[in-house]
């Protein structure tokens, strides 16, 4: 692996290797907190995410190594006009490794065609974002203990949203997964994900518009948002939004071990009274996430 | 002129009828000073008709915009009055600055210099993906 692009690079034997080094650095940070002495990070944020590149950045303080970069287009270079390209190439001078979060799909690819030092795709628009899948699959991987045999719901917009589209991409290389897909009828996954990944690998899964239907046979819940502009009217949004808004009682029916996830920010989806409840693991995905990065950058930078 | 018998060049076959004039462009023939010749609605008795085009110079062909453009298409490389070469053009695994990406949030539609490329991503379907957004390419989205 020489940059993280797609999560689909990524082999299901590299995302196990990823997930088993972070699992290492949960139990012995100590192990690992000067590995990345003397390397530098470059967060090329062109677009504000302050969790993301937060947690990008405090991997690599863990690692020992340092950080220099921009948290937005306007106080850098690209307000200027310069190309992707050539600010990966300056870059390239000052740093040893690349995380890019840019609003045009596609532009983490053309830093990491024009550089030799690994680029990660820390968001480009809605196309992909993998180090949030990773983060995903790392914080199943510590609830449940395994990656296979699990039935996933994802509840939401499963039409946008990216999240849930890598995440099914991902799990659906492990056995025995199981897909319940849970959204109103205007926000269904795509069809080339129903065709070219669940059906064309034999993936099973259902389609319902009721998360309470859904509930009892969970073993992990992954919410996302309902958002307003996404519906023609508002009467069909006002209608469905409390829907898919996880609440108390839609837990009534749910399993003792389910996990919740979400990718987080949370506006008004999963219902803060949830957060007591030890089935909410939304704020141990964002460690996890810490975790799962360090080990990301260990890789890329090829040290052991 | 050349219609009839080519010496030393290249007889571009079985063109899907009405698409010799797109071939032309997308091969650059304009720029040759060698003759040229574009038959349009010829008959073929695969297809009911076809275009054929015909130069009189053994030129480089771009195979990639041959096998994206139509796989029936056959190429016959003449020399000194005969056929020395019949090639059937494949399907490219990827092709570069030959379709435009449509998608208004790709980095193509803004960085500079930066060529179009599309991937092969299923080939029963002959489907062709942006290498940078993932949109599909739409038939004749050419640049
Ligand atoms: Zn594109």
């Amino acid at each position: 692996m020489k940059h993280l692009i797609d999560i689909l690079d990524l082999s299901k034997e590299e995302i196990d290797e990823l997930i088993s080094v972070a699992e290492d650095i949960i139990e012995n940070p100590a192990k690992y907190s000067e590995k990345c002495r003397g390397k530098k990070l470059a967060t090329l944020f062109y677009e504000p995410s302050t969790r993301t590149r937060l947690s990008f950045e405090s991997a690599m303080y863990e690692l020992g190594g340092n950080v220099i970069g921009f948290s937005e287009a306007g106080s850098s270079s690209a307000a200027k006009g310069e190309s992707v390209a050539d600010t990966a190439r300056t870059v390239e001078c000052f740093a040893d490794i690349i995380a890019m979060r840019h609003p045009k799909e596609g532009a983490p690819l053309v830093a990491a065609q024009s550089v030799s030092i690994p680029v990660i795709n820390a968001g480009d628009g809605s196309h992909n974002h993998p180090t949030q899948t990773l983060t995903d699959l790392l914080t199943i991987k510590r609830e449940k203990g395994r990656l296979d045999h699990l039935t996933i719901g994802c509840c939401g917009d499963l039409k946008f949203g990216r999240t849930v589209h890598s995440l099914i991409s991902a799990m659906s290389r492990y056995d025995n997964v199981e897909f319940v897909l849970i959204s109103p009828e205007e926000l269904m996954i795509p069809e080339h994900l129903r065709t070219d990944v669940l059906i064309k690998n034999n993936i099973p899964f259902t389609e319902t518009t009721s998360l309470e239907e859904a509930m009892p046979k969970l073993d992990i819940l992954y919410m996302t948002r309902v958002q307003r502009e996404r519906f023609f009217n508002e009467a069909d949004y006002v209608r469905l939004k409390d829907s898919y808004i996880l609440t108390p009682d839609k837990l009534s029916n749910a399993k003792k071990d389910l996990s919740i996830l979400h990718p987080l920010p949370r506006v008004n989806e999963i219902s803060v009274e949830i957060d007591s409840d030890p089935r909410a693991c939304y704020f141990k995905q964002v460690l996890c996430g810490k975790y799962i990065r360090m080990a990301l950058i260990l890789n890329l930078l090829g040290v052991n | 002129m050349i219609i009839g018998s080519i010496v030393n060049g290249v007889v571009i076959d079985h063109i899907p009828a009405g698409r010799g004039m797109e071939l032309y462009r997308y091969l650059n023939l304009e720029e040759l000073q060698c003759e040229v010749a574009l038959i349009k609605n010829a008959f073929s008795e695969k297809h009911g008709k076809k275009d054929i085009l015909k130069v009189n110079e053994v030129i480089d062909l771009n195979f990639d915009i041959l096998g994206y453009i139509a796989p029936q298409i056959t190429v016959n490389i003449i020399k000194d009055g005969v056929r020395v070469q019949k090639i059937h053009p494949q399907l490219p695994n990827t092709i570069t600055g030959v379709i435009k990406c449509k998608n208004p949030r790709c980095i193509v539609s803004t960085e500079q210099g930066l060529k179009h490329v599309f991937k092969l991503t299923d080939r029963e379907n002959r489907i062709y993906r942006c290498i940078y957004c993932d949109t599909k390419a739409e038939p004749q989205s050419f640049l």
